[in-house]
């Protein structure tokens, strides 16, 4: 298939070498204007893995202060900093730019395109990120110290904080911006750059939760630019928004942040959809059970998304015809997530299971993302939720659904991949050494949270009674254990990169698609000129 | 242009306009913080880094115009830049649906319940009528009048839905290639764009030295100025695009057949008409 590529590309006339065959330029200032949708993958990916261990980092700190009741090494307003910083540079830092970085990498080569459509604003997507990261990571130094009101901003809080707020402030506007581009290019390559031969109902499933999660981007985070807007302008303008005496309504900030906000959990989780549907099917030597009612649950996922924001505000004082609506709608959602799950499964049923690190990881997900499922569904029920409402039970619930679901789901698909990227079989004994540890430590963390939330443990808060100390001291155990676990992907990660067992083109013999038809690794121009699709690269069975 | 297209996708050389205009937002984000805390020179970072921004713009755009007058956009490059555009105006529709939920939630929800019984401890007395500056102003006795729809606004109203058929009556010219046509239409659409925003900025004085109305004029201020001093600025930038194209359309560049950079100003100028027809309604005239 390269010969035959490279071949073709002799053909061609100066003029097109000329756009086409120039490698990176050398040293740091390649990285700097590399418009490779490989090279930018690969930026996105070092960039997310950095900044999750720095959000890693300040989990610890959490914990640490977790470990026993009483306050021992942070002052309440520098835990509220962690906290707020944890979760904003876990969300848009680690876990959103991981996706970012497999979608640059992957749907180019998964639809036979020579690169993103819009090659150079690729470039500043990314290079948009480090600025964002250094304003939230600087306002920890400025007087008043960091935003210190959790990642969801809320006033009266948020107006009234130091100059941190607004750092997080622009923070997320630039943000925005990066998310925006970096959609707006997946759409368009996706609708527009697929080889001749392919169909969007047979495209690869990653692409499709893809389209719908840049879809889900540029439809929400306007939303959020504008709700941080108005923040800023009620913190230094007059305007009164969030102020009652004028008129306004902090409890409009929550609809606003929250219209958002649930939108923004499916920006996380399609995309992990999209990767274990890739990965169980390939490790099942089987096709992915049921395309086209996942392409449908996906886009109904992301539909419904937008409907059901208020579940976050059960006890804002909205109407009970408010909360009886709302929950409906968000227990609806179980319906096609449940269509997921069940052909997951179903792809698994009689299939010659193996079970190597990728798939060890997407069965990680399979049933830990299940459970934090559920546990939304407790959460979604009205009279559970006034209960529960800002408890450790939702700590526990989110967790599962983003550590155990998306970063599981995310090293799923970088152990999947890497062969790909890097040429070598990564350390196939230290990759289960990070999934078992992850995993174990990962539940001694985090499932104790739901039994600390049910006995009414609040969230947020750096002190607490002392009957909830023995679970404290499990989760916190379990969290550096699980922090420190993190390190041997690193390790995995460099050594790979260094060399291994040379990866044949296709290292995983179930696995299907066009990516698997380019030499490993990956040469740095690929599909210059559309490849020619066969039924066998495409999926869905027919 | 050059008549040939390119047979393959063009993908871009290196480039270190991103980086830039990254710089340029650090150091805007950076001067923003400043100055609204009150910290010396941080207006003058502020300027220094929307300088490198406009450079970067500069350097940009004009990179993308020569590449586009060299003759590297094949037709699948310009199919890109459609669905591109369309999708970068539906994020900004987004982004104003934000600003009209708040002016619909404050006017539905949150205005009538402060003015209800179940508030009267905290705001008694309050009557809830729009427009309000909201309790705490009314208590004090603080006067403020509020815009009309007739007047200014419904000028600006006729001005726009002009100037996006002035708009049409170019983009006819420039498909029948007659260039005198596409030109002038561009010229009476950028005056008209002009002289809209003229009456608005008059339309801010008077509200501020003649009306009271403020932006910290209550959530009536809020909702007023933020939702039609972001449209100005949309119709700000709209104006600046056009003024673009109508430098471009008389040096001669665009065909009859490749124009996307005309269609695509011109599909946001009339989003920002549509717009200004939403806030016309429910801002100025409800
Ligand atoms: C090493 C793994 C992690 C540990 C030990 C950890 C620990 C914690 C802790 C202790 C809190 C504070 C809970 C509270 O008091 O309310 C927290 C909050 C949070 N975490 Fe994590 N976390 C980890 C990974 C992640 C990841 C990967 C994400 C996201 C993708 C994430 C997202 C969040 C969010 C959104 C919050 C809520 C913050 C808030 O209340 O505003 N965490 N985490
Ligand atoms: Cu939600």
């Amino acid at each position: 298939m390269q010969a035959s590529h490279d071949a073709h590309a002799a053909h061609h006339d100066h003029a097109h070498d000329d756009h086409g065959h120039h490698g990176r330029a050398p040293g740091l200032m390649g990285w700097f204007t590399t418009t490779n949708h490989k090279d930018i993958g690969t930026m996105y990916l070092w960039f997310s893995f950095i900044m999750f261990l720095v959000g890693g980092a300040m989990s610890l700190v959490i914990r640490g202060e977790l470990f026993a009741p009483g306050l021992q090494y942070v002052s309440p307003e520098f835990y509220n900093q962690m906290l707020t910083l944890h979760a904003l540079i876990m969300v848009f830092g680690a876990i959103m730019p991981a996706f970012v970085g497999f979608a640059n990498w992957m749907i180019p080569m998964m639809i036979g395109a020579p690169d993103m459509a819009f090659a150079r604003m690729n470039n500043w997507s990314f290079w948009l990120l480090p600025p964002a990261g250094t304003l939230l990571v600087a306002s920890l130094f400025v007087p008043g110290g960091a935003a210190g009101t959790g990642w969801t901003l809320y006033p009266p809080l948020a107006v009234q904080m130091g100059m941190g707020m607004d750092m997080a402030i622009f923070a997320v506007h630039i943000l925005g911006m990066s998310s925006i581009m970096g959609s707006i290019n997946i759409i368009t390559t996706i609708l527009n750059m697929r080889a001749p031969g392919m169909p969007l109902m047979r495209m690869p499933m990653f692409c499709w939760t893809w389209l719908v999660t840049a879809f889900l981007l540029i439809a929400s985070m306007p939303i959020l630019a504008g709700a941080v807007t108005m923040l800023l302008t009620d913190r230094h303008f007059g305007t009164s928004f969030f102020n009652a005496a004028g008129g306004g309504d902090p409890v409009l900030f929550q609809h606003i942040f929250w219209f958002f906000g649930h939108p923004e959990v499916y920006i996380i989780a399609l995309p992990a959809f999209g990767v274990v549907s890739h990965v169980i099917p390939a490790f099942s030597r089987k096709h992915l059970f049921g395309y086209t009612s996942m392409v449908y649950a996906i886009a109904a996922i992301g539909l419904i998304s937008f409907f059901v924001w208020a579940h976050h505000m059960y006890v804002t004082g909205i109407p009970l015809t408010g909360q009886l609506y709302f929950m409906y709608a968000t227990l609806l959602i179980a319906v096609p997530t449940g269509v997921k799950v069940f052909n997951w499964v179903t792809t698994m049923w009689r299939g010659e299971l193996t079970f190597e690190t990728p798939m060890l990881f997407a069965l990680g997900f399979l049933f830990l993302f299940t459970v934090g499922g559920l546990t939304g569904l407790v959460l979604a029920i009205t009279a559970v939720d006034i209960q529960l409402q800002d408890t450790y039970y939702v700590v526990a619930h989110f967790h599962y659904v983003m550590v155990a679901g998306a970063l599981f789901s995310a090293y799923a698909g970088a152990y999947y991949w890497l062969p790909k990227w890097t040429g070598f079989m990564y350390d196939e004994a230290l990759g289960k050494l990070h999934f078992w540890t992850s995993i174990v430590f990962f539940n001694v963390a985090f499932f104790p949270q739901h039994f600390l939330g049910l006995a009414g443990m609040p969230r947020r808060i750096p002190d607490y009674a002392t009957q909830f100390a023995d679970f404290n001291v499990i989760s916190s155990i379990g969290a550096f254990g699980f922090g420190f676990s993190q390190l041997i992907f690193l390790w995995v990660v460099l050594k790979n990169i260094k060399g291994g067992e040379t990866a044949p083109a296709k290292p995983w013999d179930g696995a299907t698609g066009l990516e698997w038809t380019l030499p490993s690794p990956a040469p740095y121009h690929t599909f210059e000129d559309a490849p020619v699709i066969k039924d066998e690269h495409l999926a869905a069975a027919h | 242009m050059s008549t040939q297209s390119a047979s393959r996708y063009f993908v871009p050389q290196p480039s270190y306009w991103p980086l830039v205009g990254s710089t340029a937002l650090l150091i805007m984000a950076f001067g923003a913080v400043l100055l609204f805390n009150s910290v010396p020179h941080g207006g003058l970072v502020l300027l220094a880094g929307l300088a490198v921004l406009t450079v970067m713009l500069f350097g940009w755009f004009g990179r993308v115009i020569d590449e586009s007058e060299g003759g590297s956009y094949n037709l699948q490059v310009d199919q890109s830049f459609r669905w591109s555009m369309g999708w970068f105006i539906f994020s900004e529709v987004m982004f104003f649906a934000a600003f009209f939920g708040a002016l619909f939630y404050v006017r539905v929800l949150s205005v009538p319940e402060l003015a209800s019984p179940s508030q009267s401890l905290l705001w008694s007395g309050f009557s809830g009528v729009w427009p309000t500056a909201g309790p705490a102003a009314e208590a004090a006795k603080t006067e403020f009048h509020a815009m009309h729809a007739t007047g200014i606004p419904l000028l600006n109203t006729i001005l726009l839905l002009s100037s996006g058929a002035t708009l049409t009556w170019a983009h006819w010219g420039m498909l029948a290639n007659n260039r005198k046509q596409l030109v002038l239409g561009l010229f009476l659409t950028v005056a008209l764009g002009l002289t809209f925003i003229g009456f608005q900025a008059y339309e801010y004085f008077e509200a501020y030295t003649h009306m009271n109305l403020k932006l910290s004029t209550g959530i009536y201020g809020s909702t007023f100025f933020m939702l039609t001093g972001f449209h100005g600025f949309h119709v700000t930038l709209g104006a600046t695009m056009l003024i673009v194209i109508l430098i471009r359309s008389m040096k001669g560049h665009f065909t009859p057949e490749r124009h996307f950079a005309f269609e695509a100003v011109a599909w946001y100028w009339h989003f920002v008409d549509v717009v200004w027809l939403g806030l016309f309604v429910v801002v100025y005239w409800l």
